[in-house]
């Protein structure tokens, strides 16, 4: 009895390639892993096509069609737990199309899933009110989840991050089948174990022997698979000793123990984990790390939730980043946590984010005498110049923004600074230029190089800042030197 | 340690593709679509074994500690047998020749429908912490009550035959062989009434209080403790419709098939219902069909309200 009637037993029927492939989403999808060639590679009839792309040359065909990562602009931003990816950042910032690995099964599947919570006083609890007031007005419906498309292909490691009450557990429950989406649908392939909370299913009055056998047989395995581990399950949670003991006679951390033993143990395709890694002390929570990398060695899905974005980037290989319901990124997980403690305001601690991985990129200089005039690198004194910086804003971006734009000499001596005008400029997502015009070039010879400093004009936490290679040229008659300096040259005596 | 000596390759080890291979390599944890949807099924379809370990479970939190154990469980109706046996035939002197048997042959069924359907009202509710937090069968939560009072109702069935069999009433004949009809209704109707409840609750928390109150008024309308002749002579043509209650229905059923009323029927009315077998089996029938329908539209509730259990609790 599938719980998700609809989109559950849709998702286990029919493969998701399928459908995914007949609702275009835009322009990634033609070279995106799920794309129409994927079924064939992975059907079990076509044995002739291998689905191993990560780890072997792809042969000619239909390897074409998933788009390998790196040689393709508009791959999948994080293109995790592929061996041989060579770029994993094809386009850095970019929203919504971290796809699965190419060529691997998809594990998990969202399209359009969104989730409203009907808050409590405007639900009928009782049947009496049931049908008194039947279609009363929705009012403070809360949406904890808003549009999220989420496709998680087999062995990629994801961590869920976002502030409090970013939907980042509701998300995970909805992909768990635990909650069902107020729109869109969740496809969900193979075996899930949630860590949501550990021994959840436990029953103090029972050994822990017998709590073993009841939660294996909930998580979906026969008895005959159970007797199999049950050994290497009390082995893993050292509680040998303990076993036919009663449940309610345990410590919390053995109770935490063996349920992480048991979760770990039914053998999961997807294994979910929600902040469960706080509790048990610090050698059962390397035990856990260690047992959740040897998952990822295994290729096992794995799904994340937690706060401790360190965490993320070293045990994920791609990251999702919720921001009141929404998904504003899916990608590398170095981008996203930056772009998450830029968002928490724990970044200025950390200074700024790289150029790539920033909101506000500057993404190249030019130099001409006027704005949008030809480009010229080579100046006299006295001529008129302008420094056009080009600066793409993404999604996330602050509202405002401040240049500062240094122009460094040798050495990275700092000549001059010229910034944006008081109060910011206001960007929206896209491409913007910068000009900054100078009348007249002092009498300054060299080259020089321009760096730009970006950060947020509300705030003034720094976004990011890039030194550019272009140079461009001030030359005098002068042979040497930094200055054009009159003056005058005698012999005396 | 299955999974683990399936010797999984590292992620990054490169594998040369064969022909053959359809999965990501032979060591991977990976595995065709067909078997994850399999796997995934598994997790959310209701399988006898997880119904009997969760049945198990049950009866062995209900009988820890206790040194008579199930043995209490099989006294409570038997002295109920005797109580009932000493006011209804002795003292009130209700006409019934072997009370007590009359009684136990239709209250034993009575009993594990009402236990069955009051239990699996709660048992959504009372497991909210599991229901919040695993992906599994919820239905296996209702259905695991109806177990419970299943094997209850079978054992004691079963000492109830023995008790009928010392005291040397006439049990076995072909009359017995109703029970297995009857049985049938019975469990369906009970199944049907209990994914109703038990959804319901969740959202409508009412039910329970309603359904304590139902049950209540419910035990009167079978023919249990007075005699269903009694019903004949009140409603006359209109017995029919106290016949629509699928449990009336089988609890005459049981009655003609247990109960032996011995030689002389002291009463006036008869205590069973027909002497025959084809007015037990015209009525199961309909009851049948009654109850089939309400499993349809308790399946239909249980499945659409199910997705919202972890919302509501």
């Amino acid at each position: 009895m599938a719980r998700h009637s609809s989109a559950y037993q849709r998702g286990a029927a029919s493969p998701p390639w399928g459908r995914r492939s007949a609702a275009p989403r835009g322009p990634v999808d033609g070279a995106a892993p799920a794309g129409p060639a994927a079924p064939a590679a992975l059907d079990p009839a076509t044995p002739a096509a291998p689905s191993y792309p990560g780890a072997a040359p792809p042969p000619p065909g239909p390897l074409d069609a998933w788009g390998m990562p790196g040689a393709n602009g508009a791959a999948p931003a994080g293109v995790p737990g592929v061996p041989g990816a060579v770029d994993p950042v094809g386009a850095p910032g970019q929203v919504g199309d971290g796809g699965p690995a190419p060529g691997s099964a998809v594990v998990i599947q969202g399209t359009g899933v969104s989730k409203r919570f009907v808050s409590y006083h405007n639900r009928a609890t009782s049947l009496k009110e049931r049908f008194v007031r039947r279609g009363g007005p929705a009012g403070d419906d809360f949406w904890a989840l808003r549009d999220v498309d989420v496709t998680i292909g087999r062995g990629q490691t994801v961590g869920l991050a976002g502030a409090n009450g970013s939907g980042k557990s509701t998300l995970l429950k909805v992909l768990a089948g635990i909650l069902r989406p107020t729109s869109g649908e969740v496809s969900v392939q193979g075996r899930i174990a949630s860590l949501l909370e550990l021994g959840a299913g436990f029953n103090g009055e029972l050994s822990g022997r017998d709590n073993v056998y009841l939660n294996a047989s909930l998580l979906g395995l026969s008895k005959r698979e159970i007797d199999r581990l049950f050994d290497s399950i009390v082995d893993f949670s050292e509680l040998r000793h303990k076993i036919d003991d009663d449940v309610k006679h345990y410590s919390s951390g053995q109770y935490v123990r063996l349920g992480f033993a048991v979760a770990v143990h039914v053998d999961p395709d997807v294994l979910l984990v929600d902040e469960v890694l706080a509790v048990g002390d610090e050698a059962f929570q390397r035990k856990c790390l260690a047992k959740i990398a040897e998952f990822r060695a295994q290729g096992r899905t794995i799904l994340f939730v937690t706060h401790s974005l360190d965490l993320i980037e070293n045990m994920c290989d791609r990251i999702l980043v919720l921001e009141s319901g929404s998904l504003i990124y899916d990608g590398n997980p170095a981008v996203g946590t930056k772009l998450l403690r830029q968002k928490l305001g724990s970044l200025p601690a950390e200074g700024p984010v790289s150029w790539e991985y920033a909101t506000v990129r500057p993404q190249s200089v030019a130099f001409s005498p006027d704005p949008g005039g030809l480009p010229m690198v080579q100046y006299d004194p006295g001529e008129r110049l302008t420094v056009s910086v080009e600066l793409d804003v993404t999604e996330g971006a602050p509202e405002q923004i401040y240049l500062h734009t240094y122009i460094v000499g040798q050495s990275e001596v700092p000549i001059w600074m010229m910034e944006t005008p008081p109060g910011g400029l206001a960007v929206g997502p896209g491409r913007h230029i910068v000009d900054f015009s100078v009348p007249h070039l002092p009498e300054l010879l060299g080259a020089f190089a321009v760096k730009v400093h970006v950060s947020d004009a509300t705030t003034g936490a720094p976004v990011t800042t890039r030194r550019f290679e272009e140079l461009f040229g001030v030359s005098g008659p002068q042979a040497d030197g930094l200055l054009k300096v009159d003056y005058e040259a005698r012999l005396r005596g | 340690m299955s999974h683990l000596a399936d010797a999984p390759l590292p992620a990054g080890t490169p594998t040369a593709p064969s022909p053959q291979q359809v999965g990501p390599g032979p060591g991977q944890h990976a595995m065709d679509p067909s078997r994850l949807a399999r796997r995934s099924r598994a997790q959310t379809r209701v399988r006898w074994e997880l119904l009997r370990n969760l049945v198990r479970k049950d009866l062995k939190v209900k009988y820890k500690g206790s040194t008579l154990g199930f043995a209490w469980s099989l006294a409570n109706p038997m002295l109920l047998l005797v109580v009932y046996t000493f006011v209804f035939q002795i003292v009130l002197k209700s006409g019934i020749h072997r009370f007590g048997i009359y009684l136990m042959s239709g209250l034993l069924v009575w009993n594990a429908f009402s236990g069955s359907v009051s239990s699996a009202c709660g048992s959504v509710v009372a497991n909210a912490n599991l229901v919040k937090k695993v992906r599994f069968p919820l239905a296996v939560l209702p259905l695991s009550a109806v177990g419970f009072a299943a094997v209850h109702f079978l054992l004691q069935l079963l000492v109830l035959f023995v008790v009928i069999l010392i005291l040397g009433y006439n049990l076995f004949g072909a009359d017995l062989l109703l029970l297995v009809p009857a049985g049938a209704v019975a469990i369906t109707f009970t199944v049907a009434l209990s994914l109703l409840v038990s959804a319901l609750n969740v959202r409508y928390r009412d039910t329970s209080h309603l359904l304590d109150v139902a049950l209540l008024a419910w035990f009167w309308l079978n023919p249990m403790v007075y005699a269903f002749g009694l019903i004949q002579t009140q409603l006359h043509e209109w017995t029919w419709v106290y016949l629509l209650n699928p449990m009336a229905v089988v609890v005459i059923t049981f009655q003609r098939a247990i109960y032996d009323p011995g030689g002389g029927s002291t009463g006036s009315t008869p205590v069973l219902a027909d002497p025959g077998y084809t007015f037990y089996l015209e009525h199961l029938a309909v009851a049948g069909v009654i109850s089939l329908v309400l499993l349809w539209v308790g399946l239909h509730v249980f499945r659409t309200m199910q997705a919202d259990f972890a919302e509501d609790l």
